[in-house]
C-alpha cells in the first residue's frame, strides 16, 4: 500500500470525486491520477473481503483514517462498495457508522487514507440524523422537497411545471399528498423522514447514504420506507445505509459492514451477521484512552512503499 | 368630518412637507427598514440574532482608521467601516471552518479583540467627542451624502437578497445537505455576513448603531410571531420596521424626543403586540380552543 504522510496535512485532496463514466472500476484510475501522490490508490483496495468479489467498486476505502481529537473514531478502513449494492453499516454505539458516512460524503477531514468515489459528488445524496435537521424552520413541504433539485437546478435555474411533477409524484410514493403546503414544523418525525426520502427520490442519485434513517419511525412506515429503499436497489443505485435492527439488516440487505472503529467483519450479510462476529464488535471499548500509545501503522507502510 | 380629516393628515404630513431634514430622515429610514429587517429574520432562523450588535462594534476599527487617514468623510469612514466588518467576518468565518469553534464563538472573540482595537485608536486621537458623535449620528441629522449611502445600499441589498435566496435558505435550514453537494457551501453564509455589515455599516453611519440595528432584529423577531412562511415573514419585518420608523420620527417631533430611541420604542411597542396578538402569542394561548374534527 502506498500514500504519503505529507499529504495527510491537507485532508480534503484526499477526496477524489472522479467524474462519470460508464464502468466506474477506470474511475478510481482517474481519481489517482488527479491527487498527487496516490498513484497505487486504484490497486490498493484489495483489503475488504468485498472489494475482491466480481463488480465494479462504487466506493474504495484505502486505509481509511478519522479521527476526533487525536482519537480514531475509524481506525485503518480498507475495502470497497461494489456498485449497485445494497450495504448495512451495522455496530455499537461510537463504532464510528456516522463518521464513515459523513468521511465519505466529504463533510469530515479524512486523518489519513483515502476514499476514492466513482460518481460525481452532484449524485451523491445524504440523508443525516433526524436530529441534525431544523424542524422549527419556515418552509413548506413542497419547498423542502424542492430543495432537493438543488444539483441540478442550483441558486437561480427556473422551476419547471415537469419538475413539480416529479415532487408531487415524490411525495405520492411516501404517502404525503395533499400535505404539500404545510410548513415542516406541523409534522410528527416519522413524516418528516417521509419528506426526507422524498427529497432523496428527487434528488435521483446514484448513491444514496442513510444515516439511521428508521429511527422513531413506526413499523408500518419502517416497511414503506425500506420498500423505496429495495426499489433503489432494483434500480442498481448504490446504497449505504447506518441501521440498528438486527433483523432488519438480514431480512432486507444483501450485504453488511460491522465496524467496531475497525472492520469487524465486511461480505455478505450471512457471513457477516454471525453470533461470533456481532460478539466481538460488542466488546469494543468504547471510551478514548489517554494514554494510548499513537498508531504507527502510517509510517510503516510509508516505509514499505519508500 | 372632513375638516378632522384634513388636520390628521396635517398632522402626519406637516412635519415631512415643512423640513427637509424630516423628508431625509423618513426617506432614510424606510430604505432601511425595507433592506435589513429581511436579514434580520435570516440572523434569527441561523441562531445569530446577537450577530448584529457584535458585528457592530467589530466595524469600530476600520471607521475610526478611516477617520484617522481622511478626517471627518463619510465615505472614508464608510469603506474603512465595511472593510473592517468584511475582515472581522471572513476572520471568524475561517477560524469555525478550520478549528472546532462554531462562527459565533470565533465571531464573539474577534470583535472583542476589534472593539478594544478600535477604542485604542479613538483614543488616541485628540477630538474624542467629535468623533464618537460622528459615530453614533442621529435619524434627524442625515444629510444628502448620507441618505444617498443607504439608499444606494438598501437598493443593492435588496436585489442581492433576491438573488442570493435560494441558497441562502438550502444554507440555513439544511447546511449539511448543502455542504455534502460540494461546490463551497460557505459562500453563502459569507456573502449573506457581508450584506449584513454593509446594512450595518450605513445604518450606524447615517442614523447611530441603535437603529441599525435595532431595525434589524426587532420587527424580525417579532415577525416570526406572526407567520408559519419565510416570504411572508420577510415582507412582515420590513412593513412593521418602516411603520415604526414612521410613528417613531413624528413621536420623536411633536414630543421632542431623541429620534433614534423612539423609532426602536415604536419597533419595541410592535414587538409588544405582536406577542400580545399573534397566532403565536399569548392571548391566543389564554383563549378557549376550539379544534376541527380531522
Amino acid at each position: 500500500m502506498h500514500y504519503d504522510i505529507d499529504n495527510a496535512l491537507s485532508p480534503k485532496l484526499h477526496h477524489g470525486f472522479a467524474p462519470q463514466a460508464a464502468c466506474q472500476c477506470a474511475g478510481l484510475a482517474l481519481m489517482a491520477a488527479r491527487g498527487s501522490g496516490f498513484a497505487a490508490a486504484g490497486v490498493a483496495v484489495a483489503g475488504g473481503s468485498l472489494g475482491q468479489r466480481a463488480g465494479c467498486a462504487m466506493i474504495a476505502l484505502n486505509n481509511l483514517t478519522v479521527s476526533y481529537r487525536h482519537h480514531p473514531a475509524l481506525h485503518h478502513i480498507s475495502g470497497s462498495f461494489a456498485k449497485g449494492s445494497l450495504t448495512a453499516v451495522v455496530g455499537p454505539n461510537g463504532a464510528g457508522k456516522s463518521t464513515l458516512l459523513k468521511s465519505l460524503v466529504g463533510v469530515l477531514p479524512l486523518a489519513s487514507g483515502a476514499v476514492s468515489m466513482a460518481v460525481s459528488r452532484d449524485r451523491i445524496a445524504y440523508l443525516p440524523q433526524a436530529s441534525e435537521i431544523d424542524r422549527s424552520f419556515p418552509i413548506t413541504v413542497f419547498d423542502c422537497v424542492l430543495l432537493g433539485t438543488w444539483s441540478t437546478v442550483g441558486p437561480w435555474r427556473r422551476i419547471s411545471r415537469q419538475l413539480r411533477g416529479r415532487i408531487e409524484a415524490a411525495l405520492h410514493s411516501v404517502g404525503l399528498e395533499g400535505f404539500e403546503a404545510r410548513p415542516v414544523g406541523t409534522l410528527s418525525s416519522g413524516q418528516m423522514q417521509r419528506v426526507m426520502f422524498a427529497r432523496l427520490l428527487v434528488q435521483d442519485a446514484e448513491l444514496i447514504l442513510l444515516d439511521e434513517p428508521f429511527n422513531a419511525v413506526d413499523t408500518k412506515t419502517t416497511q414503506a420506507l425500506l420498500k423505496l429503499v429495495r426499489q433503489w436497489h432494483g434500480e442498481q443505485r448504490t446504497v449505504i445505509a447506518v441501521v440498528h435492527d438486527e433483523a432488519q439488516v438480514r431480512e432486507f440487505f444483501p450485504d453488511a459492514l460491522l465496524l467496531a472503529r475497525e472492520v469487524v467483519a465486511w461480505d455478505h450479510t450471512s457471513i457477516v451477521m454471525t453470533d461470533a462476529n456481532l460478539l466481538r464488535a460488542r466488546s469494543m471499548a468504547e471510551a478514548w484512552d489517554d494514554q494510548a500509545a499513537e498508531c504507527h501503522t502510517d509510517d510503516a507502510a510509508a516505509g514499505l512503499a519508500a | 368630518m372632513s375638516d378632522e380629516i384634513q388636520s390628521l393628515w396635517g398632522l402626519l404630513a406637516d412635519p415631512f412637507i415643512e423640513f427637509s431634514f424630516m423628508r431625509r430622515a423618513l426617506v432614510a429610514t424606510l430604505a432601511l427598514s425595507l433592506s435589513s429587517a429581511p436579514l434580520g429574520i435570516f440572523l434569527t432562523l441561523r441562531r445569530m440574532s446577537l450577530l448584529g450588535d457584535a458585528l457592530s462594534h467589530a466595524i469600530l476599527p476600520g471607521v475610526a482608521i478611516g477617520f484617522m487617514l481622511f478626517g471627518v468623510s463619510l465615505s472614508a469612514m464608510t469603506i474603512g467601516g465595511v472593510l473592517g466588518g468584511l475582515i472581522v467576518v471572513g476572520l471568524a468565518g475561517l477560524v469555525s471552518r478550520s478549528t472546532v469553534l462554531k462562527e459565533d464563538a470565533s465571531l464573539a472573540a474577534i470583535y472583542l479583540v476589534a472593539l478594544a482595537l478600535g477604542i485604542t485608536l479613538i483614543s488616541a486621537q485628540g477630538t474624542q467627542l467629535d468623533l464618537l458623535h460622528i459615530l453614533f449620528g442621529s435619524a434627524l441629522g442625515v444629510d444628502s451624502p448620507g441618505l444617498n449611502l443607504v439608499a444606494g445600499v438598501a437598493s443593492a441589498s435588496v436585489i442581492a437578497l433576491a438573488v442570493l435566496y435560494r441558497g441562502l435558505v438550502l444554507e440555513s435550514f439544511d447546511p449539511v445537505y448543502l455542504a455534502a453537494s460540494g461546490r463551497r457551501s460557505w459562500v453563502w453564509q459569507q456573502g449573506f455576513l457581508m450584506l449584513v455589515v454593509v446594512n450595518l455599516v450605513a445604518g450606524f453611519q447615517t442614523m447611530g448603531t441603535l437603529m441599525a440595528v435595532g431595525l434589524m432584529m426587532l420587527p424580525a423577531v417579532s415577525a416570526r410571531l406572526w407567520h408559519d412562511g419565510l416570504p411572508a415573514q420577510l415582507l412582515n419585518a420590513s412593513v412593521q420596521a418602516m411603520l415604526a420608523g414612521l410613528s417613531g420620527l413624528l413621536l420623536s417631533y411633536y414630543f421632542n424626543t431623541p429620534s433614534g430611541p423612539t423609532i426602536i420604542g415604536c419597533a419595541g411597542v410592535l414587538y409588544l403586540l405582536s406577542l400580545l396578538l399573534a397566532p403565536g402569542g399569548w392571548i391566543q394561548g389564554l383563549l378557549p380552543q376550539k379544534h376541527r374534527v380531522a
